[in-house]
């Protein structure tokens, strides 16, 4: 089992370093990182926290986008991708499960993300750390957003092949993931800030609000971040409500969203008759 | 002996197409078995459902004494048209198909030897060219030690030198116990090289046997073209009432039970007579006639 889930990370892996995806995230990654942490490092004061922190508020705020996009990118085509080739059949009739095979693509996938994510937050750290010793201060907070990035990707990879599964088309699962992206990381906030100000402190504000926020596993993510640095005013797009929220209900959802899609791709691609 | 592939009452419908209905056959261990059909007969169809990647409608399937799907690592597929992923090299496809058959990896280079593609196997498939590819597809049907293997048009895109190769491999196969059921339009090589043949037509079942069998089966006529000596033509065709009048020379048809009778009357006009040839039923009369059965 192991051993056929490691070999399929492997030909992942080579055919994700031939495609360019590595070079591609690894870029994306470290350029916005780059552009982040130079107007970050710009003199704090107002909250009194130390430069890296505040930089990492500001990289939780561009991963929100960056990290669902990238794996959205690299998870699109896994599915749909063999069932166009045709190379899906003769897959299935070799004596590997398909958990298995998704399992294989998943670990490259997420290999690459975290490197992908080390490149980008690493280089961010170097040029806060080196501008300002103090900030080593906000090395947890750097730590803590590195991980909940890797779930987060996760989250979003494993969706990935679940629209892949369900399109099993390319264009079809492109079109999918860029329209879920747009609809979960960009339109869902906007809906919401459009309700908290139409409901003007109503029951939407108190009990849905917090509710949909933790749904959605981009905004948990933000929420959780932003929460545990006690930065939520700070950089939250979401304003203040989302404050009341604890934070083991935003953790728990940072945490159960990668089983949830993996289990839903799971799912999606028993269902794909090749 | 059990059979290595057992098929009874197969039937198999896409929407309204009847792709199979009610098939049955059998494939022992060492045998080769061919498969032939026209185009869109249910040969394909056959064989996905063989590896449980197709659900049949009806009808009972054994796999190495197991369910379709169940028995995969006994079960080699190559098929029609092999694809495989362009931006991995053939060395690195064919690692990837050894470990998940739990093979040794270090017998990779060896495998692609035997199907000639030593020299690329460091190339990207992508410039491969399509018999190239197709061998890639047979390398990988080789893994392992498959007690069936079920080959969909395995010699398309294949060189004549390629093709005997192929068979020669087959051969080797069979000779080690393991069941071949393939495929394919090329019924010369397909007749000397497998031990039986089987014909679909419209999804159904319509011929099964060894050439000879299916020559008897068949009863095609014999035809007989005979070179009168100048002048005796007419006579000839007077003893012969069946023989007409063809590219200067005299054509008769008879049935194989006839056959001795008339070659017997025909020699006993030897003095009139110049020449003589029998041309038995071809390949391709035989494989028509059960094909068109049918109504084709
Ligand atoms: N997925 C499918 N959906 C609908 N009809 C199908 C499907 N697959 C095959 N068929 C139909 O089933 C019939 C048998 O097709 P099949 O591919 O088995 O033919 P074949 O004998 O392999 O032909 P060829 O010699 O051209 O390869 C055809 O009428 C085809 O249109
Ligand atoms: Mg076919």
């Amino acid at each position: 089992m192991i051993a056929r889930i490691f070999a399929t990370a492997v030909t992942e892996a080579h055919i994700a370093r031939r495609n360019r995806w590595v070079l591609i995230a690894v870029a994306l990654m470290v350029v916005f990182s780059l552009v982040l942490s130079a107007a970050g490092s710009a003199p704090t004061g107002a909250l009194g926290a130390d430069r890296l922190s505040v930089v990492v508020a500001s990289l939780t705020s561009l991963s929100v986008y960056l990290v669902p996009l990238v794996a959205l990118l690299m998870s699109f085509d896994a599915v749909a991708g063999e069932v166009e080739r045709g190379t899906l059949p003769l897959l299935l009739t070799y004596p590997v499960a398909r958990w298995e095979v998704l399992a294989g693509k998943l670990l490259a996938h997420t290999a690459i993300l975290i490197v992908a994510i080390l490149a980008g937050y690493g280089v961010a750290a170097a040029i806060t750390i080196a501008a300002d010793p103090a900030a080593v201060a906000g090395l947890g907070a750097l730590w803590r957003l590195t991980w909940t990035s890797v779930l987060l990707g996760a989250t979003f990879i494993g969706i990935g092949y679940a629209l892949s599964s369900l399109a099993r088309r390319v264009s079809g699962a492109a079109g999918l993931a860029i329209g879920l992206w747009l609809g979960l990381v960009v339109l869902y906030d906007l809906g919401l800030l459009a309700a908290v100000v139409a409901d003007d402190g109503g029951f939407f504000t108190t009990d849905v609000f917090p509710a949909a926020l933790l749904a959605n596993p981009a905004d948990a993510f933000r929420l959780f971040n932003l929460t545990a640095s006690q930065a939520t005013a700070a950089a939250s797009g979401v304003g203040g409500a989302a404050a009341t929220i604890p934070l083991w209900q935003s953790l728990l959802s940072i945490l159960i969203w990668p089983l949830v899609s993996l289990a839903l791709a799971a799912l999606a691609f028993r269902k794909v008759e090749p | 002996m059990t059979s290595t592939l057992t098929i009874s009452h197969l039937t198999k419908a896409f929407g309204g197409v009847k792709a199979l209905s009610d098939v049955s056959l059998a494939v022992e261990p060492g045998e080769r078995v061919a498969l032939l059909g026209h185009n869109g007969a249910g040969k394909s169809t056959l064989m996905k459902v063989i590896l449980g990647l197709i659900a049949p409608d009806g009808g009972e399937i054994s796999v190495c004494g197991a369910a379709p799907g169940k028995a995969r690592s006994q079960v080699a597929y190559l098929p029609e048209n092999a694809a495989f992923h362009s931006a991995l090299t053939g060395l690195e496809q064919i690692t990837y198909y050894m470990r998940l058959r739990g093979e040794a990896v270090s017998g990779a280079m060896e495998l692609l030897d035997r199907v000639g593609l030593g020299h690329a196997a460091k190339r990207r498939i992508c410039t491969y060219s399509k018999g190239m590819r197709q061998r890639v597809g047979l390398a990988q049907a080789l893994i392992g030690h498959p007690r069936l293997l079920v080959l969909d048009e395995p010699t398309s895109g294949l060189d004549p030198v390629s093709r005997r190769d192929f068979y020669e491999l087959l051969d080797g196969l069979a000779a080690d116990g393991a069941s071949i059921l393939l495929s394919s339009h090329a019924l010369t090589e397909v007749e000397a090289r497998t031990d039986r043949l089987l014909i679909l037509s419209g999804g159904r079942m319509v011929a099964e046997g060894s050439l000879p069998e299916l020559r008897r089966e068949a009863a095609l006529p014999v035809s007989m073209q005979i070179t009168a000596l100048n002048g005796y033509d007419t006579d000839i065709m007077a003893a012969l009432p069946d023989a007409i009048r063809l590219n200067g020379g005299l054509h008769l048809n008879c049935t194989q039970e006839d056959k001795l009778a008339t070659l017997a009357r025909i020699s006993a006009m030897q003095e009139k007579v110049t020449d003589l040839e029998v041309i038995p039923p071809s390949l391709e009369d035989i494989y028509s006639h059960f094909s068109r059965r049918d109504g084709q």
